[in-house]
C-alpha cells in the first residue's frame, strides 16, 4: 500500500467514531496491543525528549526500504505513533520524506503535532524524515 | 461531606457573583462549560481589570515621567498611584521598593545578576531549596557559574516538606538565600518565618519568590523582615507581562543597575553616566503603563473580596476537592495531605496513568488543568514521576468545578486503565 493509500483508510476507520470518546478508546487501544519495541532499543540513543511524554524510535532499513518501531510512556502518544508507522512502516525513503500526513488533520487530531503540545509526536515525524534523509543521502553515495 | 456553599456564605464572598466578574468563565470547551483549574499558571481576568486597561488606552494613554503635557501627567500618577498601591499591598515601606519588572521570573533575574555581580565571588554559595520552580534555579546557576560560585539546596522529605535541620549547617558560605513561599509543582507553604531567621542571623539576605502566595494568602514584607520579595500580576488576576520586585531601601541602594536605557540615568556624557535614584535605576525603557494600571485595578479587585476572605473561602474549597478527589479510586497526592499547610495547588496521580494521558482526557471535557514537570524537574525527579496532573484553585472556584474534576478522573481513569 502507499502512504496515500494508508492515510485513507485510516481516514475511513474514524468516519466510522460516533464522538470524541469511541475515537480515544480505539486510539488508547492500539497504544495498548501493540508491542512496538523490543526492550533493548529502549535507550537512550533512540529516545526522542518530547516535552511531557517519551518516545523511542528505532530504525532499520532492508532493501531499500525503512522499517520502524517504537514506544512511548504516554498511551494516547503510543497509540498516535503507532498510526504514524502504520503510514510510514516499509517506504523509501524519498517516498517518507515527501510524505504528507494529512490524515493526522483528517482525523482532528492535528493539535498532536503542535509544537506547543510538545508530546513527542511532532519530534518523532521530525525524527522519521531525519532518517530518510541519511538513508537517501546514504543509498545515493554508495 | 459538608456542603461548601454554606461555608463559602458564611465567609462574606459570594462565588457565584465573584464568577459574574469573570467574563471567560462562561466560555464553552468542546460543547461543555468550562471548568477552568490551571490558575497557578495563570489566573482569569474580572471586568474591572480589563475595564482599566481599556480606560487607560481610550483616555490617558500617553508616556510617564516625561511630558509636560496633561496626557503625560495623568498617565503618570495612574503609573506611580499602582506603585504605591502595590508598596500597600505588600505593606512596603517605602514606594520606592517597589520595581516594576515583567514577572517574577525577571525580578529574579535581576537580583540574581545585579546581587551576584557586586557580591559573589569564588567559593561564594546561593542557597535555594528543592522544591523551587526554574526561575528560582537557572538564574542563580548562570550567575554562579560566571562568578566561580555553588548552588546550595535545602532538601525536601517525602511529603514535601523542606527539611530544616542542618540548615545552619548549609548556611555556610552562602550569600543569599532565595526560595518560593508555596511551592507551583506541590503547592506547600515553607517554613518562610524560620528559614528567614537562619539566615538572617548569620546576616545573609533572602529572596523571597510569592508567586504562587500573593493571590492565596497576606504577605506582609515588614512583619516577614524579607529584604527581596518577587511576584507576578497575572497570577494575581492581573495582566500578563508586569510584574513587581520588592527590595529593602538598604539593599536595592547597594545593587548596580540592570539594564541601561532610558528612565534610569540621571545625567549622560559619552564619558560617563550617572544612574537615577530609586526605583528608576532598575528600570530601563518605556515602561508597562498599561500594565501597571490593571495590575493596580486587580489589587483593588483582591481587596475588595478581603485577602483574609479569599484565604478562607479556597481553605475550605481545598479541604472539599481533597476530601473528593482522594475517594478516587488509584488517587496519589504528592506532597503534603493536609489542607492547612497547602495553598492553591493539588499536585497528583491516579494509578499509573501517565499525566498527560490523563490531563489530555480531562482536556476533552473541557477541564483545564496543567500536566508535566510544572517547570520543576528536579522536585519530579525527586520523587521518581515523569510529571503529575496539576488542578489548582482561585477564588472563583467551587464545588461544581470539583465535581466536574473528580468525574472527569473517573472517567478518564475507566478509559485509560
Amino acid at each position: 500500500m502507499t502512504i496515500q493509500q494508508t492515510q485513507d483508510e485510516i481516514i475511513a476507520d474514524f468516519e466510522l467514531f460516533g464522538d470524541w470518546m469511541d475515537k480515544y478508546e480505539y486510539i488508547i487501544q492500539l497504544g495498548k496491543e501493540l508491542p512496538m519495541i523490543e526492550e533493548q532499543y529502549k535507550t537512550d540513543d533512540n529516545l526522542i525528549r518530547g516535552c511531557q511524554s517519551r518516545v523511542w524510535l528505532h530504525t532499520e532499513f532492508k532493501d531499500g526500504k525503512l522499517l520502524f518501531t517504537a514506544d512511548s510512556d504516554a498511551v494516547i502518544t503510543k497509540g498516535l505513533i503507532s498510526l504514524v508507522i502504520k503510514v510510514l512502516n516499509g517506504q523509501t525513503p524519498k517516498a517518507i520524506i515527501e510524505s504528507d500526513l494529512y490524515f493526522i488533520d483528517a482525523i482532528g487530531l492535528s493539535s498532536h503535532l503542535s509544537p506547543t503540545r510538545s508530546n513527542g509526536l511532532l519530534s518523532m515525524v521530525k525524527q522519521i524524515k531525519l532518517y530518510a534523509l541519511a538513508y537517501q543521502k546514504k543509498s545515493v553515495e554508495s | 461531606m459538608t456542603n461548601t456553599n454554606d461555608i463559602l456564605e458564611s465567609h462574606m464572598i459570594d462565588v457565584e457573583a465573584v464568577r459574574k466578574d469573570f467574563p471567560i468563565l462562561s466560555t464553552h470547551v468542546y460543547g461543555y462549560p468550562l471548568v477552568y483549574l490551571d490558575n497557578a499558571a495563570t489566573t482569569q481576568k474580572p471586568e474591572s481589570v480589563l475595564h482599566a486597561m481599556d480606560d487607560y488606552y481610550h483616555t490617558i494613554n500617553s508616556n510617564v515621567h516625561r511630558g509636560v503635557h496633561h496626557l503625560s501627567q495623568q498617565a503618570t500618577e495612574a503609573y506611580e498611584g499602582a506603585r504605591q498601591k502595590i508598596a500597600d499591598f505588600i505593606n512596603a515601606r517605602h514606594n520606592h521598593e517597589i520595581i516594576y519588572t515583567r514577572g517574577t521570573t525577571e525580578s529574579i533575574n535581576l537580583v540574581a545578576s545585579c546581587f551576584g555581580r557586586k557580591f559573589l565571588k569564588p567559593g561564594d554559595s546561593i542557597l535555594i531549596s528543592a522544591v523551587e520552580h526554574h526561575s528560582n534555579i537557572v538564574p542563580w546557576q548562570m550567575i554562579c557559574e560566571e562568578k566561580g560560585a555553588s548552588l546550595k539546596v535545602i532538601p525536601v522529605d517525602d511529603e514535601g516538606e523542606l527539611i530544616l535541620d542542618n540548615l545552619d549547617k548549609l548556611l555556610d558560605d552562602v550569600k543569599l538565600v532565595s526560595f518560593n513561599y508555596v511551592s507551583n509543582s506541590l503547592g506547600g507553604v515553607n517554613p518562610v518565618q524560620a528559614i528567614i531567621t537562619a539566615a538572617h542571623k548569620r546576616g545573609i539576605p533572602v529572596l523571597l519568590d510569592a508567586a504562587q502566595a500573593v493571590q492565596h494568602l497576606e504577605v506582609d514584607v515588614q512583619s516577614l523582615d524579607v529584604d527581596f520579595l518577587a511576584f507576578s500580576s497575572h497570577k494575581l488576576y492581573g495582566p500578563t507581562g508586569i510584574g513587581v520586585l520588592y527590595g529593602k531601601e538598604e539593599w536595592l541602594n547597594q545593587l548596580p543597575p540592570y539594564q541601561g536605557g532610558g528612565e534610569m540615568i540621571k545625567t549622560v556624557t559619552f564619558e560617563k553616566t550617572t544612574y537615577n535614584d530609586l526605583p528608576y535605576k532598575f528600570e530601563a525603557g518605556t515602561p508597562d503603563m498599561a500594565g501597571a494600571v490593571g495590575l493596580a485595578a486587580a489589587i483593588d479587585y483582591v481587596l475588595g473580596l478581603g485577602i483574609r476572605n479569599i484565604q478562607q473561602v479556597e481553605h475550605s474549597l481545598m479541604s472539599y476537592a481533597l476530601g473528593t478527589l482522594t475517594e478516587i479510586n488509584g488517587f496519589r497526592l504528592i506532597g503534603k495531605a493536609v489542607a492547612e499547610r497547602r495553598a492553591g495547588v493539588i499536585s497528583f496521580l491516579v494509578g499509573d496513568i501517565h499525566p498527560f494521558d490523563l490531563g489530555e482526557i480531562l482536556d476533552k471535557q473541557g477541564i483545564a488543568v496543567r500536566t508535566g514537570h510544572h517547570c520543576a524537574q528536579p522536585v519530579m525527579d525527586r520523587y521518581c514521576i515523569p510529571g503529575t496532573v496539576r488542578a489548582s484553585l482561585a477564588i472563583y472556584n467551587n464545588s461544581q468545578d470539583i465535581d466536574r474534576l473528580a468525574a472527569g478522573i473517573r472517567k478518564a481513569s475507566a478509559l485509560l486503565s
